[in-house]
C-alpha cells in the first residue's frame, strides 16, 4: 500500500505534464491491486481512472447488501466475477435481530442471472439462501466455481444438490457454521462422475447422514482436493480410507473420530496421517476418543492452523500433549476447558500465534474455565499475537495492561467476561483503564470488543487513542450519552457500532450525524433513544435507512415519540427504503 | 422452567431488561401502554433480570401461572419501552454504587437467570455446545460406525439433569416462538432452547395452557407446590395421544406438522411457530396422527 501511495502521487505529478496515460496500461497496473480498499482508493483519484477501475475489477465486496442494489453494482463493475456480501447485522449472531428481518440473496442472484453476470465466485455471510437461489445459481452461471457460506441460513440439502449436480465448473463448496435442514444424503452423489475439479469441500456444518461409498469415490476422482471437512457422520474408518487417497491435503476437518486404538484401522490411519504432509491446517473432531489422537502427532509440527473449538471432548493432558507438537501454530481456536495452566503451555510452545480464540465450554454453567492469567501467558509467551478472542471468567487492569506492553501490536481484541458488568476481580474497580491500556498501546487496533464494569471513562480513551478503530462491539457499559459522544467524536475511522443494553439516547444518537455516512452501520438495542430521537435522524439524514425493530407489533408504540425504541438499526445506503423489510421492521 | 414473579421495589422492573427483543413475556397483548406502575411485574421463562436483579429473583422463585388478575393496569409486559427504561433504571442502579456484579456470581442455586443474546457466541455454536454436551455427558466410546448423534430419548435425561445441577447462573442464546392453542385467543411464546427436548416442551406447553389455573391465596400455601411437584412426574399428554389436543407446528415451507417425528435438532432448525391443535381438527395431518386416534380408540376399547 505504500508503494501503491508513491505511485499514486508520482502519477499525480505526471499527469499534471502527460495528457494520457494508455488505458490498457493503467489495466495492466490495476491488475496487481486486488484488495477492495486499495482499488476503492485507485478509482478515487481522477475520473478517467476510476473509469478503467470500474471497468476492470473483478471482485466486489459489499458489507451491507441494502447499501447498494445489485443492478447498480452490475451497472459500475462489468466484469464482475467474484462478489461477497453480508446481510444481517453482527448481532443477529446472538439472536437478537428478529427471524426474517432479511437479507435474502435472491434478488442478487436473480439479478446477475438477468444480466448475464459471468459470475464465478460468491461468497455469503448472514444471509438468507433458499434452495431455490441455490437452484438459479447453479443453472445461471456457466463458469461458476465457488460458493463459500458463512453463517447463513434458508437452504437444505436440496439446494446443496442442485449445485452439486449443475455446477459442473465447481472448485469449492465452503459451509461454516449454517443452518442447514439436512434432508438424508443424498445430494454427495449429486456431483456427476465426471466431476473431477474439486478442490475445497467442507459439509462440517451438516447434521445428516452422508452417504459414505460416495464419498470416498468423490474423493478418489478429485486430484486436486486440498482442503476436506467432514461432519460428523463421517466416522473413522472413511477417514481413514479418504487421506489414504488424499495425501496432498492441506486442510483437514475430522468428523467422527472414534475407534479403538488397538484395531488395525487405527494403524492403517497412522499410516496415512504419516503421508500427509502437506497438512497445515486440522480442526473438527466433532465425535472424538481422546486415546486416538496420538495418531495425528506426526503431523502436528507442520501445523499452522488448528480448531478444536467443537471438541470438547479433547481435555486436560491429551489436550496439552497434542499442542506441545504444535511448535509452528500460528492460529488456535480452542474451548476454555484448556484452562490457565493449558495456556501456559500454549505460550511456551507456540511462539509463531498469531491469533488465539478461546470459547465458553458449557453453555449451562456460568463458569468459565480461564482467568486473566492465562491471558496474561499467551501475551508474554506469544508476541507476534496480533488477534484475540477471550471468553473467560474475569479480568484485571493490572493484567490487561501487562498484555498491552507484552503485545503492542493488536488489530482484533475481543474480550468477553461472562458477567458482563463485572469489574476488576481483585480491586472491584471498572476495568476502563485496562481498556485504556490497550486501545492506548495497540496503536493499530481495528476492531474491540469490551465487557466488565466500565463507565465513561474508557470511551474517553477510546475516542483519545483508538484511531485505527474501525469495528467496536459495547455491552453493558457507560454512564451516560458522554460515552458514545467521546466515541463517535474520537474514532476517525469507525465503520460499524454496535451497541446494546447501555444508557446512550438522543444525545448521543444526534450529536454528529453526518458521521453515519462515513459508517457503515449502527446498531442500539436497548438503550436510551427514543422513538422521536430516531425520527429526528431519519428526517435529518435521507440517505440512511433507520430501521425500527419491534417484534410485539404493538401499533399504539408508533405514535408516541417518547417512547423508548428497543432495537435500532440505521445504515448509509444508495437504494432507499428496501422493499423486502418484514411487518414488524419500520423503516423512518 | 421457571415462570417468576417479581416484587417491587428499586429495581422493580429490572426483569424487562432481559425480556427485551425476544418479547418473551407473551402473557397477555391486552397490556395498555403507560409503563409508570409496577407494583409486580412479569418474567416469564427463565428471565430474572440476569446480573441486575438477583435480589429480586431469589424471593420470588415459585412458579405459578399469571393471569390478568396480576397485571396492573399500567404494565405494558411485552413493550419495548418497559424493557429499555428498565436496563436504564438496572444501569442507573449498577452506577449508584451496588456491587452487583458481587450479588449476581453469589446467587443462590436454582435462581437461574438469562439474558438474551448473552454470551455473544453465535447460534450456531450454541446450538452444537448444547447437544454435545449432552452426548457426551451419556456416551461412552462406542466403536459403532457413526450415525447421526440426535437422539432424543438419551437427550431428555440428560437435559433435565443438567438443568438441576446448574449452580450459578445459566446463560444461554434464547429461540422464542409463538405458540397458540386453539380456542384460546392470547398466545404465548416458549423458549425452544430452554426446553432441550420434546418431553421438556411439551411439559412447558401443558404448565402453560392445560394447567388449571390457581388462585393468589391457594399459591401462597405450599400446597399448590406440592401440586406442582406431582404435576411433574405425570407423563406430558400432549405428545402420547392421550389428550385432547395435539401439538402441531408450521415449518419453515409453511406446511403445519405433527411434533415429534423429526429429531430435536431437525426440529428447530425448521420450527417457525407451534399450535395446540383440538385432535379433532388435526385430521388432515400426517396419517399417523390418525392412526395414533385409532390405537388409542382401541386401546379404550
Amino acid at each position: 500500500m505504500v508503494s501503491l501511495c508513491s505511485f499514486i502521487s508520482y502519477y499525480w505529478e505526471e499527469e499534471k505534464r502527460m495528457n494520457y496515460f494508455p488505458d490498457e496500461v493503467l489495466e495492466h497496473v490495476f491488475d496487481f491491486v486486488t484488495s477492495s480498499r486499495d482499488r476503492n482508493a485507485l478509482s478515487q483519484v481522477c475520473k478517467s481512472w476510476y473509469r478503467i477501475e470500474s471497468s476492470s475489477r473483478q471482485k466486489v465486496f459489499i458489507g451491507n447488501c441494502y447499501a447498494i442494489s445489485p443492478e447498480r453494482v452490475i451497472e459500475r463493475f462489468p466484469a464482475l466475477k467474484s462478489i461477497a456480501l453480508k446481510g444481517k447485522p453482527h448481532f443477529a449472531d446472538f439472536n437478537l435481530v428478529p427471524h426474517e428481518w432479511g437479507g435474502f440473496v435472491y434478488p442478487w442472484i436473480e439479478a446477475f442471472a438477468r444480466n448475464r453476470v459471468g459470475l464465478e465466485e460468491l461468497r455469503l455471510k448472514r444471509m438468507v439462501v433458499s434452495d431455490d437461489s441455490l437452484e438459479l445459481l447453479s443453472r445461471s452461471f456457466a463458469n461458476f466455481k465457488s460458493l463459500v457460506l458463512v453463517s447463513c441460513e434458508g437452504f437444505t440439502t436440496d439446494g446443496l444438490a442442485a449445485i452439486a449436480a449443475n455446477c459442473r465448473c465447481l472448485r469449492e463448496l465452503d459451509l461454516q457454521e449454517n443452518e442447514v435442514e439436512d434432508h438424508r444424503g443424498h445430494w454427495l452423489s449429486c456431483f456427476h462422475d465426471s466431476h473431477t475439479s474439486l478442490v475445497s469441500l467442507n459439509f462440517a456444518c451438516l447434521k445428516g447422514d452422508i452417504n459414505l461409498g460416495v464419498l470416498e469415490r468423490l474423493v478418489a476422482r478429485s486430484p486436486n482436493l486440498r482442503s476436506l471437512r467432514l461432519n460428523r457422520a463421517v466416522p473413522f474408518d472413511t477417514l481413514q480410507k479418504i487421506l489414504m487417497q488424499s495425501p496432498n491435503l492441506v486442510d483437514l476437518g475430522v468428523g467422527s473420530y472414534v475407534h479403538d486404538p488397538d484395531s488395525e484401522t487405527y494403524d492403517k490411519l497412522v499410516t496415512a496421517i504419516e503421508k500427509c504432509k502437506s497438512v497445515r491446517s486440522l480442526s473438527g473432531f466433532l465425535d472424538v476418543a481422546p486415546h486416538c489422537l496420538p495418531a495425528f502427532h506426526s503431523i502436528c509440527p507442520n501445523l499452522t492452523s488448528l480448531n478444536l473449538s467443537y471438541a470438547p471432548g479433547i481435555q486436560g493432558g491429551e489436550l496439552t500433549k497434542l499442542i506441545r507438537h504444535c511448535r509452528k501454530l500460528q492460529r488456535l481456536w480452542i474451548l476454555d476447558c484448556i484452562g490457565d495452566k493449558g495456556l501456559e503451555v500454549v505460550a511456551s510452545t507456540c511462539k509463531d500465534l498469531q491469533e488465539l480464540r478461546v470459547f465458553p465450554s458449557d453453555p449451562y454453567i456460568g463458569h468459565a474455565a480461564v482467568t486473566e492469567e492465562g491471558l496474561v501467558a499467551i501475551s508474554s509467551g506469544c508476541p507476534k499475537l496480533h488477534s484475540i478472542l477471550y471468553f473467560c471468567q474475569q479480568m484485571t487492569n493490572a493484567a490487561l495492561i501487562t498484555v498491552a506492553k507484552n503485545c503492542p501490536n493488536f488489530i482484533r481484541f475481543r474480550l468477553c467476561i461472562l458477567d458482563p458488568t463485572k469489574p476488576d476481580a481483585v480491586t472491584q474497580q471498572p476495568l476502563d483503564e485496562g481498556f485504556g491500556a490497550i486501545v492506548h498501546s495497540c496503536r493499530g487496533l481495528r476492531r474491540l470488543s469490551l465487557t466488565g464494569l466500565l463507565t465513561d471513562q474508557v470511551f474517553l480513551y477510546i475516542g483519545m487513542y483508538a484511531e485505527q478503530l474501525e469495528m467496536l462491539s459495547i455491552a453493558f457499559a457507560g454512564d451516560s450519552d458522554k460515552g458514545m459522544q467521546y466515541v463517535l467524536n474520537g474514532c476517525k475511522r469507525l465503520r460499524k457500532l454496535e451497541i446494546r443494553d447501555s444508557p446512550f439516547g438522543n444525545g448521543a444518537l444526534l450529536m454528529d450525524v453526518g458521521k453515519y455516512e462515513a459508517m457503515r452501520s449502527l446498531w442500539m438495542s436497548s438503550c436510551e433513544v427514543t422513538l422521536g430521537g430516531c425520527k429526528t435522524l431519519a428526517k435529518k439524514m435521507p440517505r440512511l435507512n433507520v430501521e425500527i425493530m419491534n417484534e410485539n407489533e404493538q401499533t399504539d408504540f408508533i405514535f408516541d415519540d417518547a417512547q423508548k425504541v428497543d432495537k435500532m438499526y440505521l445504515y448509509r445506503t444508495l437504494a432507499g427504503q428496501r422493499k423486502d423489510a418484514p411487518d414488524f421492521v419500520w423503516t423512518l | 422452567m421457571q415462570l417468576v414473579l417479581g416484587g417491587g421495589g428499586g429495581v422493580k422492573t429490572s426483569s424487562m431488561s432481559t425480556v427485551s427483543g425476544e418479547g418473551n413475556t407473551a402473557m397477555s397483548s391486552e397490556d395498555s401502554s403507560s409503563p409508570d406502575e409496577a407494583e409486580l411485574e412479569l418474567g416469564l421463562g427463565l428471565s430474572l433480570g440476569g446480573f441486575k436483579a438477583q435480589q429480586t429473583a431469589v424471593k420470588t422463585k415459585y412458579a405459578r401461572i399469571l393471569t390478568a388478575k396480576d397485571l396492573p393496569s399500567g404494565v405494558s409486559t411485552s413493550s419495548s419501552c418497559t424493557s429499555s427504561s428498565s436496563s436504564t433504571l438496572s444501569r442507573a442502579n449498577a452506577t449508584a454504587g451496588t456491587k452487583r456484579s458481587a450479588d449476581s456470581v453469589s446467587a443462590p442455586n436454582g435462581a437461574s437467570s438469562q439474558v438474551v443474546g448473552w454470551p455473544p457466541i453465535r447460534a450456531y455454536r450454541m446450538n452444537s455446545m448444547v447437544n454435545q454436551a449432552k452426548s457426551v455427558a451419556t456416551e461412552e466410546y462406542n466403536s459403532v460406525i457413526g450415525k447421526n448423534k440426535n437422539n432424543t430419548a438419551v437427550l431428555d435425561k440428560t437435559n433435565n439433569g443438567s438443568n438441576m445441577n446448574s449452580n450459578n447462573f445459566k446463560v444461554r442464546t434464547s429461540f422464542f416462538v409463538k405458540v397458540n392453542m386453539d380456542g384460546i385467543a392470547i398466545g404465548r411464546k416458549v423458549d425452544l432452547n430452554a426446553s432441550g427436548c420434546y418431553e421438556a416442551l411439551a411439559q412447558t406447553l401443558e404448565d402453560m395452557f392445560l394447567r388449571p389455573i390457581p388462585t393468589i391465596n391457594a399459591m401462597r400455601s405450599s400446597a399448590p407446590e406440592h401440586n406442582l411437584m406431582v404435576d411433574a412426574t405425570r407423563c406430558p399428554k400432549l405428545l402420547d395421544g392421550s389428550s385432547e389436543f395435539v401439538l402441531t407446528y408450521e415449518d419453515k415451507e409453511g406446511d403445519w406438522m405433527l411434533v415429534g417425528d423429526v429429531p430435536w435438532g431437525m426440529f428447530l432448525s425448521s420450527v417457525k411457530r407451534l399450535r395446540i391443535m383440538r385432535r379433532s381438527e388435526a385430521t388432515g395431518l400426517a396419517p399417523r396422527l390418525q392412526e395414533r386416534n385409532g390405537r388409542q380408540r382401541s386401546k379404550l376399547i
